[in-house]
């Protein structure tokens, strides 16, 4: 037990999270090369049929697709994901400064979703049952059930066309971070809001709270040095799934507000058929995902430290 | 006593339901029922209760105002359109879209969910790790871009939305009932089953998933409103249902490009998401508080 249990964990992990992101790229690339033939689309009528092969061949194209599959492994394992169909710069650079944009925005929209939704769940659930705690949960139902590209769209509308406050899409100065940071993070901070408030009203009613009020704590002791910690479990344990939203959420937020990153660039890449750069593109973001649910997992032992002794 | 008798299952639904609702959940659950019931009627009677065709263009009539609205008059209260394709008949017809979606996604993807999870909690091992494998993978390929490979390579249609969606929301159930199983296989009453000489079939079907209906009452409930979501967010990218369709994802794309002279074309479907979307979530808390409070965290 101990130290080698998590570093076996780790390694099993590790593993599994290999496994994963490769079935996953080797879904893409399989349905990818189902979808359409690029020599069609890449070139022209006047095409002679010798040009087309010779295109196929440089594209690696050619041969059957059980052996196109196998080259793209090889090459893939050393992280070559081939050059772009469109501008022959080699993909995975071309996804790197999208990818960058996108972690701006997604990071941004991570930390307004925490910290609107965590203080909220903390005086929704220390107010229960008041108009305050009313309004923070109506708050949260309308934050999960609004659309996110109706919301973009609206903020816009309001922000932008009539009060000029905001530019209404793009990427530049940190203006043009607001309202996709917004847009993007409010459903998060709703489910982070209602997590809080139902642990921290959990932790309030256990026999170690009764105990620090009994020893004449102060109350703002209790809250912030043992029940917090207890209240956020739940909040900490569902922030994979929350990067997997963030990242959902992000290709719609991206459309709406013509933010250059990722999601935009997977839109582009499918529309013109630029499979090599989206192949890059779902490598990153599959990477992350399962990178993002490794660390939290990691993370259990050192935020409940009941974990720590016992196996996972 | 019987191992039929030791089964709590119809019991717990009993007690559940026996839970009063108070004044206060009252009050919200009666609007969202009247909504529901709006919903249901447009969605089922569409075509009895809209005056034109959902799809009819009538460029002279493009963009009119709602009635409130100077300008706008009574033969189209919702105002027209870039198209003067009548609002309230396409809200209405989107309300089907969004109706055919829920009633078609969601008993499939909770039967599907359903029997792998019984699977994978009840054979330990192999199919269970090959089932967490797969809800990985669907954790790290995000739905959207998925939806958008297959748009490409079959074409935008309802029916592709409804498989995607299938696709990707099978395996919450299946997680939820796997988990339940792994706790319910050690109880003594399954236990007993067994040792009586029960069939696996007969102890699955009999003594453990009814224990897990409740379950699954509450999460198809939830997935109602997050269903009609990813159809609207489908429609909105232009990778949901066929052009022209009267989807409400597809309505607010459509506007968007003339949301700064008219507000209706995206506010209309907007609202019309929002209600519907906030109705499934509030009967979905209500369902999980009176039938089951161990789940305030599933989501």
């Amino acid at each position: 037990m101990g130290a080698q249990s998590i570093s076996a964990i780790l390694v099993s992990r590790l593993l599994q999270g290999i496994l994963v992101v490769f079935l996953v790229v080797s879904i893409v690339f399989l349905v990818s090369r189902l979808a359409r033939n690029p020599v069609e689309y890449l070139t022209t009528d006047e095409t002679t049929a010798e040009e087309k092969e010779l295109l196929k061949e440089q594209l690696g194209l050619s041969g059957p697709i059980g052996i196109q599959y196998v080259n793209f492994l090889i090459d893939a394992v050393q992280l070559d994901l081939g050059n772009s169909f469109i501008s022959a710069r080699p993909a995975l650079s071309e996804v790197g400064s999208r990818a960058s944009k996108t972690l701006q925005l997604g990071a941004a929209a991570l930390i307004f979703s925490m910290v609107l939704g965590i203080p909220l769940g903390i005086i929704a659930a220390l107010r229960r049952a008041t108009p305050t705690d009313w309004l923070a949960r109506l708050l949260a139902v309308l934050g999960q059930a609004t659309p996110n590209f109706w919301l973009g769209l609206m903020l816009i509308f309001f922000f932008s066309v009539q009060l000029d406050l905001m530019p209404t899409g793009g990427s530049g100065g940190i203006e043009h971070l607001v309202l996709p940071t917004i847009t993007l993070g409010l459903l998060s901070s709703a489910i982070s809001m209602r997590l809080t408030r139902s642990g921290m009203i959990d932790v309030m009613n256990t026999d170690f709270v009764r105990t620090a009020r009994a020893k004449g704590l102060r109350e703002s002791t209790i809250i912030w040095r043992h029940a917090l910690r207890h209240a956020l479990l739940p909040v900490a344990t569902i922030l994979g799934i929350q990067v997997g939203y963030l990242i959902a959420g992000t290709i719609i937020v991206e459309q709406v507000f013509a933010w250059p990153g990722i999601g935009r660039l997977m839109l582009h890449t499918i529309t013109v058929g630029d499979f090599p750069v989206l192949i890059a593109a779902i490598l990153v973001i599959s990477t992350s995902i399962v990178a993002a649910n490794i660390l939290v997992d990691l993370s259990y032992p050192i935020i409940d430290p009941r974990i720590r002794a016992g196996a996972r | 006593m019987s191992i039929e008798a030791a089964a709590p299952a119809a019991d717990t639904i009993r007690r559940g339901f026996r839970i009063g609702v108070s004044w206060q959940r009252l009050l919200l659950l009666t609007p969202a029922l009247i909504i529901l019931g709006v919903f249901l009627i447009a969605g089922i009677f569409a075509d009895l209760l809209s005056a034109y065709d959902p799809e009819e263009i009538v460029l002279i009539r493009r963009l009119m105002p709602p009635v409130l609205q100077e300008g706008g008059s009574w033969a189209h209260p919702l105002g027209t359109d870039n198209l003067g394709r009548d609002i309230l008949s396409r809200v209405m017809h989107g309300a089907r879209v969004s109706l055919l979606v829920v009633v078609t996604c969601i008993p499939a993807s909770a039967l599907i969910g359903t029997l792998i999870g019984l699977l994978a909690g009840w054979r330990v091992g192999w199919w269970d790790r090959l089932l967490m494998r797969l809800v990985d993978m669907q954790l790290a390929l995000p739905a959207l871009l998925f939806a958008l490979l297959i748009s490409v390579v079959f074409g935008r249609s309802l029916l592709n939305v409804i498989v995607i969606i299938i696709i990707f929301s099978w395996s919450g159930y299946a997680r939820l009932v796997r988990a339940d199983v792994l706790s319910l296989r050690e109880q003594e009453f399954v236990v007993a089953a067994r040792a009586s000489g029960a069939s696996d079939r007969r102890i699955l079907f009999r003594h453990v998933l009814p224990n897990i209906v409740n379950t699954i009452v509450i999460m198809a409930t939830l997935d109602v409103p997050a269903v009609i979501l990813i159809e609207a967010a489908l429609s909105f990218l232009n990778i949901g249902v066929a052009p022209g369709t009267p989807s409400w994802g597809a309505m607010i794309s459509e506007g968007r490009n003339f949301m700064t002279i008219a507000w209706w074309p995206i506010w209309m479907p907007g609202i019309a998401i929002l209600l519907v979307s906030l109705t499934g979530n509030l009967m979905g808390d209500w369902l999980r508080d009176t039938l089951d409070p161990r789940l305030r965290n599933v989501r």
